[in-house]
């Protein structure tokens, strides 16, 4: 080991048994960059990051840099500041001097000029860089070096997450890496989220291998948009674990969908994925009032997006039921579904409408519209929504509803050429089996199945008769 | 001869269709004419046309079953389903005003007495009437079979259920097809009515047809398993007296029988008739059991 080596352990075990007493950062310093994860990032890289990353490597050990009280870093960096505040970068560093601290921040900073950053990794990895590495229960303890250095955590030294390890040999069974102590607002999102109790590591599960972690926008990162399908898919495109946790299996139908397509073989960035409509940390059941995809959210939600969509559908009478409570009212994803986003112009969008007008269906059912729909073919068809509009659908009263009195003749001339006044007469919903409300056509339903039945009957009997004699005469 | 051109119907075209009649032989079998080849030809005409019709109306009808929708799609989906309805519906149309065409001719510029009364109309008379009811006597046991007249009751019916079923369905076809035209002078309820009226007869046409048809013209034992006398146009003496005796009497009685004696059929056309009827009859049965199915499930 070099002199410069033996010196960095001589401080670093004095600070680590105490001797150095840490500065403490104001915990309402919330404009700390070090509070939040993108601001430590941004600050390592920003401040001169091979120091800032040394004294992390070093001291974190104690004293991870969000919770660092009285810490040698704090003075050393009030030391360096001045110089980087200049430039005008942000100052990270606060606290009293003292004596003692001042005297390691001096050392630390003869250390810095000399020692390279990286060389606590190194340090680790000369054991840990071999892959294959295992601790005794033969769980795998080795690191990827070029994976780790290429991640967006390579600035940061072992300790800076491996709080636990102080020096070598370190314990057989060092503390967890707890990710909150630099990401705690993520963290604090997931308390109370669909995710909070997952037995699994909740951060490695969707950032990937720890040593590995990608910035968002890396097209390799688990979490970058055209990624986050398959990263969720771990998980919820497991029938098996689908099941165990009653959910239903929606990554292949998302998969399928036209958002799906758009991100998987278009590799459309604002295409939908997952994190588009759930969110990433908080994920709330869709029973969640809170929730982005709790059923009166979901208009505001597609609406990120879909904005003109939303606006037509806001004006029609299920966007104002909606609006006003009514959460039997049909939002978006009751039509279009959730993730498999059904086509509207498809046949299914009957009885999609039906399953709400159960009336209006059954009267659609007996037009020779409904006919020639179920046959399907490529004879364009008037379905709900041909008439009625989609997304702002108005009452009939209302005078812009297509199926208004006076916007009839132009409503079935779309199809039916020549239509007019005598024409729209045609009652497409009227219910011959409704004595009150098609008193006519009942009693002339009535009429043409008793005739049918009379007919039938008479020829029947007068059929069965005329066997049974032919028979007996035959015998 | 008026009776005569009662008997066979003279169509310009096709010539007169009774044949030369041949020298009595005791020793065989002999023919009689009891259709004429344009009566013939219109009933296979209608047979066809009334296949295709309810093949593709009861598919319409019907559309929720899953063999609609599949004979839909096995044939190019709902526009040929269309097409091919309107195409028979057309096709007929014009048969049924041929055969009006026809019939004005022989009533106001022939003057043919026997064709509105008497025992070759079609006309229901009493005679009908006392044959329906000694018929259900014979079916009990109680009386004597009836003799009929050349045609039966039942022959009547047929042909006046088809007669006004062509009016009722197929006006209100032309008013569905029509929709916008005919939207101009009939009230609202009208357009709604006429596809009630229109699915409800055909239903009755399709099934009466399937089932009381071929079983009084095919299937009962007398006729079993198939009276070719339609597409043939000839019933042999044996079958003559057996099922229209009074009229066999009638001719023998007036001297006239010997003038509707014919060739027996060629055997290719005995073939040609019982292929074609059987195939008829199977696909009638076959929407038959479709149709009453579907019908019972709606």
């Amino acid at each position: 080991m070099s002199p410069l080596g033996k010196l960095k352990k001589v401080w670093a075990k004095s600070l680590l048994s105490g001797k150095i007493n840490p500065v403490r950062w104001p915990e309402s310093e919330t404009n700390n960059p070090l509070n939040n994860s993108s601001g430590l990032l941004s600050a390592s890289n920003r401040l001169n990051g091979r120091s800032l990353s040394l004294f992390t490597t070093e001291i974190s050990g104690t004293t991870r840099p969000r919770r660092l009280s009285s810490s040698p870093i704090a003075i050393a960096g009030s030391l360096l500041l001045p110089a980087q505040q200049e430039n005008g970068k942000p100052a990270i560093a606060k606290g009293s001097l003292r004596s003692k601290a001042f005297v390691a921040a001096c050392v630390l900073l003869l250390l810095a000029s000399f020692s390279p950053a990286i060389q606590s990794q190194t340090d680790c990895l000369s054991c840990h860089g071999d892959v294959t590495m295992q601790d005794a229960a033969g769980h795998n303890v080795g690191v990827d070096a070029n994976a780790f250095h290429s991640s967006v955590h390579s600035d940061l030294g072992c300790s800076a997450c491996h709080a636990s390890i102080k020096a070598y040999p370190h314990p057989d069974h060092p503390q967890p890496v707890k990710c909150v102590s630099c990401h705690a607002d993520e963290a604090a999102a997931l308390v109370g989220s669909v995710h909070e109790h997952s037995a699994d590591q909740p951060c490695t599960t969707c950032h990937g291998t720890a040593h590995a972690i990608l910035p968002k926008d890396n097209p390799k990162s688990a979490v970058y948009p055209l990624n986050i399908p398959a990263t969720c898919g771990k998980c919820h495109g497991d029938a098996a674990m689908a099941k165990q946790h009653h959910l239903a299996n929606v990554y292949p139908q998302y998969m399928d969908s036209i958002h799906g397509y758009a991100v998987s073989q278009e590799g459309l960035l604002v295409a939908a994925n997952c994190e588009s409509c759930h969110g990433s940390h908080h994920v709330l059941s869709h029973t969640d009032p809170k929730s982005p995809t709790f059923k009166a959210a979901i208009p505001a939600t597609c609406g990120k997006c879909h904005a003109g969509i939303r606006t037509q559908y806001t004006a029609g009478v299920h966007g104002t039921a909606l609006a006003a409570g009514n959460l039997n009212a049909p939002s978006c994803t009751d039509c279009h579904t959730a993730h498999t986003i059904g086509q509207p112009t498809m046949a299914q969008s009957t009885p999609m409408c039906g399953s709400c007008h159960q009336a209006q269906l059954s009267t659609y059912r007996d037009t020779f519209h409904s006919q020639v729909s179920n046959l399907g073919s490529y004879v364009e068809v008037a379905r709900c929504s041909d008439c009625h509009g989609e997304h702002e659908i108005l009452p009939a009263s209302d005078p812009r509803s297509p199926v208004n009195t006076a916007n009839l003749v132009k409503t079935c001339g779309r199809c039916h050429q020549g239509a007019n006044a005598g024409f729209v007469k045609y009652s497409p919903h009227a219910n011959p089996h409704n004595r009150h409300t098609s008193p006519l056509l009942y009693t002339i339903r009535l009429a043409m199945v008793l005739l049918i039945s009379g007919v039938m009957s008479f020829f029947l009997i007068h059929s069965l008769l005329w066997l049974i004699r032919s028979l007996v005469e035959k015998a | 001869m008026p009776d005569q051109a009662t008997l066979v119907e003279e169509i310009p075209s096709l010539g007169p269709l009774t044949a030369a009649v041949p020298p009595p032989d005791p020793g065989r079998e002999r023919f009689f004419v009891r259709f004429t080849l344009a009566q013939r030809y219109m009933h296979a005409i209608m047979f066809v046309t009334f296949l295709g019709l309810a093949a593709t109306g009861l598919t319409i009808r019907f559309s929720t079953n899953t063999w609609a929708q599949h004979f839909a799609l096995a044939i190019g989906g709902f526009g040929t389903i269309l097409f091919l309805h309107k195409l028979c519906a057309v096709t007929l149309t014009l048969e049924f005003l041929y055969h009006l065409q026809n019939i004005a001719v022989r009533i106001l510029v022939r003057k043919e007495k026997g064709l509105l009364w008497g025992p070759d109309s079609m006309v229901p008379n009493l005679k009908d009437l006392k044959d329906i009811l000694g018929n259900f006597r014979w079916f009990f046991g109680r009386g004597p079979r009836p003799k009929l007249e050349r045609y039966a009751y039942w022959e009547k019916f047929d042909y006046w259920s088809v007669f006004w079923g062509m009016i009722i369905i197929g006006l209100s076809g032309y008013v569905m097809w029509f929709g916008p035209f005919f939207g101009r002078f009939l009230p609202g309820w009208a357009l709604n009515a006429v596809q009630i009226v229109h699915g409800e007869e055909a239903l009755l046409a399709a099934t009466f047809i399937f089932s009381i048809h071929f079983i009084n013209a095919h299937l009962r034992p007398d006729n079993f398993p198939m009276d070719t006398t339609i597409f043939t146009g000839a019933q042999t003496e044996e079958e003559f007296k057996e099922r229209h005796p009074e009229e066999y009497q009638r001719l023998l009685a007036e001297g006239r029988l010997e003038q509707t004696v014919t060739t027996k059929p060629p055997t290719w056309l005995m073939n040609f008739s019982k292929v074609t009827g059987f195939t008829a009859v199977l696909i009638g049965v076959l929407l038959l059991v479709l149709t009453v199915s579907a019908y019972f499930r709606e």
